[in-house]
């Protein structure tokens, strides 16, 4: 029903009001007085409310660190929980300001849906996740398998094309949310369950014999995923993807919440541009000086944010790999702030 | 001048303005109000257009064929990832249809079934029947749906542990597994017997009530069709010595192989669009029943009519009057309901067509268009269908 409404909402904004198209989503949040984002259902890691309704996760640090940049408050964020099907209707109808729901970047998203990708914040790959009894050790096994997946995402066309490629046999089931795909995976519905990896690892842990269950090794698919904004607004655009910058260079400058007073004073040329005690970068992007040092006071650089919710420091413990900065073999690089 | 004037009143002394003229009018608002609803319109899909292209949004109909890239776990055509958008419309349509078509055919004879023991004088059988009513019609549908998916159909063994019935029929988690007839060579001589056997019935059917209205004799058509039914494939089936075979199914690998098998999700709604609907059909039969005259009951037997035949040639063809247009709606409403599938993954035309296809290519308002008119069509055609029927059952009033 709220699809329904959603999507009744896009046709009457697309069809109603002509110049609404490249509105500033910027001057809507300074004067809504907060940032509303698009963010899963619940996914450990991510996105996912605790006990007492705080939202944690990887996502959710990112659209913390927004607030914190505009509005030096973190808490600032109303979290619109998405189906994956829903996602991009919520972001096209104004609903949401950003789209933070692990949400893989690909060209027709990016061309075709009315929306552009701002970053990339995890590098992701596709992988299947099976019970030990059936003994399988690898995906190449798994012909004429029942394989549970999330409907309207890339993992469903990924599936297909694997298994098409490989001339194997199978069967999917696809379900709207995620709840009711790993509840289906788990009543024995499916043989396999098929999703990005680290989604995977945080499903297993919801599960009620975790150890039960094993990951096969095979990743087939890239996934980058990212924040996501709307075509047509660069204003907005600039802001969310340099605040994922702004915590890729604190990262790689050493700049940490326990560092950010050091680096106040500090009299390196980078880290002084980084944190504003030399020129105006972030006025340049609308927002203060020191809006990094915001960024990183109250959420912490990117390395911080990723061990805290994904990484070492968290029940997923899924290691750095790509994501670890270029300086130290991964992929996340971010383009200087000058 | 002014007696030509008064000769043109004279002889037209009741002719008024024709913008006065109540026709004139009537029709001219109903022009402006057409005109500016096809204006609205005509605007409306202009600036979405201008919209979706100043947003680079996609869209136009082009879609339709480019390739899917998804699989579907039911379909009743081929169909394959290769295929395109065109063909998961389809694909996602007849499913829809089937589990509506097979659901309305099924919802109406346990609703007929229900409607009447309800009525029954039998104090046990009227109590269980309006206690499955009571109980089945104040539930959320959608939980029914849930409740037969997970609760009932989920918690069945996994295919390795299967529980059988009747030698070749497996009940597991992914789905009923049945044997299936596998048609050999001059197994097209069987169809066409049962097909001849099917026409020459009606046509009996048709000849017997003619001589019943005409003479009053009655003849056995049951019995007669039964046999000719039977009777006529069977001995097609001898004289080409058994091509249907059965194929049995067995377990191969992670699923059974071979066979026939009806998903879960498929099972999980049918059944519970069918009892949720059969609820509400049982009361519109009961409503029906009760509200033919009792003195039409009492006039039958006085004549000396047997209580089936009361029931069957005097009281449910009355009824009928009554219960054919609420009929029509728990079918309508059957149909739409049907979309709750997406809920449990079975793949109709809201799931797959309005769910993932829209989510894949981003084209809303194209698709949202398109399920609606399917929708709105096939309510319209089973309305036109019935209304046709109620046309027929309707009381002949001289």
């Amino acid at each position: 029903m709220k699809r329904a409404i959603s999507m009744l909402g896009v046709a009457l904004a697309l069809g109603a009001w002509a110049d609404a198209a490249s509105a500033q989503t910027f001057k809507t949040v300074t004067d809504r007085g907060s940032l509303i984002c698009g963010v899963s259902q619940g996914l450990p890691g991510f996105s996912l409310p605790d006990d007492k309704g705080n939202w944690t996760g990887l996502d959710v640090d990112f659209c913390r660190a927004i607030a914190a940049a505009i509005f030096n408050d973190p808490g600032k964020v109303k979290f619109s929980p998405l189906s994956a099907k829903d996602r991009f209707e919520a972001l096209r109808s104004r609903e949401i300001d950003v789209l933070a729901r692990n949400t893989t970047w690909t060209s027709s998203r990016d061309t075709s849906l009315g929306l552009n990708f701002a970053a990339v914040n995890y590098y992701d790959g596709q992988g299947f996740m099976v019970r030990k009894a059936l003994k399988v050790n690898s995906a190449l096994e798994l012909n004429g398998a029942s394989v549970c997946t999330q409907t309207g995402t890339t993992t469903e066309l990924n599936l297909a094309d694997y298994f098409r490629a490989n001339n194997m046999k199978y069967e999917v089931i696809a379900f709207a949310t995620a709840d009711e795909t790993v509840k289906a995976y788990e009543g024995g519905r499916c043989d396999a369950f098929t999703t990005d990896v680290s989604q995977l690892y945080s499903e297993k842990l919801k599960l009620a014999n975790s150890n039960d269950h094993v990951i096969l090794p095979e990743v087939i698919s890239k996934e980058p995923l990212g924040p996501a904004v709307r075509h047509g607004d660069d204003q907005w655009f600039d802001v969310v993807k340099w605040v994922h910058y702004a915590m890729l260079n604190a990262e790689e400058l050493g700049v940490s919440q326990k560092t950010i007073d050091e680096a106040l004073k500090s009299s390196l040329p980078e880290i002084k541009r980084l944190v504003g005690t030399e020129g105006n970068y972030g006025e340049q992007l609308g927002l203060t000086k020191d809006w990094v040092v915001r960024i990183v006071k109250h959420v912490g650089n990117y390395g911080e944010s990723f061990d805290r919710n994904v990484g070492t420091g968290s029940k997923l413990g899924i290691s750095r790999g790509l994501n670890r900065l270029w300086t130290k073999g991964g992929i996340q690089y971010a383009p200087p702030i000058r | 001048m002014r007696r030509q004037s008064a000769e043109a009143g004279a002889s037209r002394p009741h002719r008024v303005a024709f913008y006065n003229n109540p026709t004139v009018r009537g029709a001219a608002y109903q022009l402006a109000l057409l005109v500016a609803l096809l204006w609205f319109g005509y605007e409306f899909a202009l600036n979405a257009k201008a919209n979706l292209e100043a947003q680079r949004i996609t869209s136009g109909f082009g879609f339709l064929g480019n390739t899917a890239g998804f699989g579907v776990n039911q379909s009743l055509i081929p169909y394959s990832e290769t295929d395109t958008y065109g063909r998961v419309f389809l694909v996602g349509l007849l499913n829809t249809l089937l589990v509506s078509g097979l659901g309305i055919a099924l919802a109406t004879i346990l609703g007929f079934l229900i409607g009447i023991a309800r009525l029954s004088p039998n104090w046990l059988l009227a109590r269980l029947a309006g206690g499955y009513v009571e109980l089945i019609r104040n539930l959320p549908l959608l939980f029914q749906i849930l409740f037969w998916y997970l609760a009932v159909l989920g918690t069945l063994p996994n295919p390795r542990q299967a529980v059988s019935l009747f030698g070749g029929v497996f009940l597991t988690n992914r789905g009923i597994i049945l044997p299936a007839p596998v048609a050999g060579e001059g197994s097209i001589y069987v169809f066409a017997a049962l097909m001849l056997a099917i026409i020459a019935t009606c046509a009996l059917a048709r000849w017997a009530r003619r001589r019943l209205e005409r003479t009053g004799r009655q003849f056995p058509t049951f019995r007669a069709g039964a046999a000719l039914i039977i009777g006529l494939p069977l001995m097609a089936l001898i004289a080409t010595s058994f091509p249907i075979g059965i194929e049995r199914p067995e377990l191969r690998g992670f699923n059974f192989v071979g066979g026939m098998r009806l998903v879960p999700e498929f099972v999980a709604l049918l059944v519970a669009l069918v009892t949720y609907t059969a609820a509400f059909i049982a009361e519109v039969v009961r409503a029906g029943i009760l509200a033919v005259p009792r003195g039409q009951t009492e006039a039958a037997q006085a004549l000396g009519f047997r209580r089936g035949k009361t029931l069957r040639l005097i009281v449910v063809p009355q009824a009928l009057r009554v219960i054919v247009p609420p009929l029509t709606n728990q079918y309508l409403n059957l149909t739409k309901n049907s979309s709750l599938a997406v809920a449990i993954g079975y793949p109709d035309l809201f799931a797959v067509f309005a769910g993932t296809a829209l989510n894949q290519t981003g084209q809303a308002i194209e698709i949202i268009v398109i399920t609606m008119a399917v929708y709105l069509s096939i309510s319209l055609l089973t309305s036109l269908a019935m209304n046709w029927y109620n046309a027929r059952v309707r009381l002949s009033e001289r």
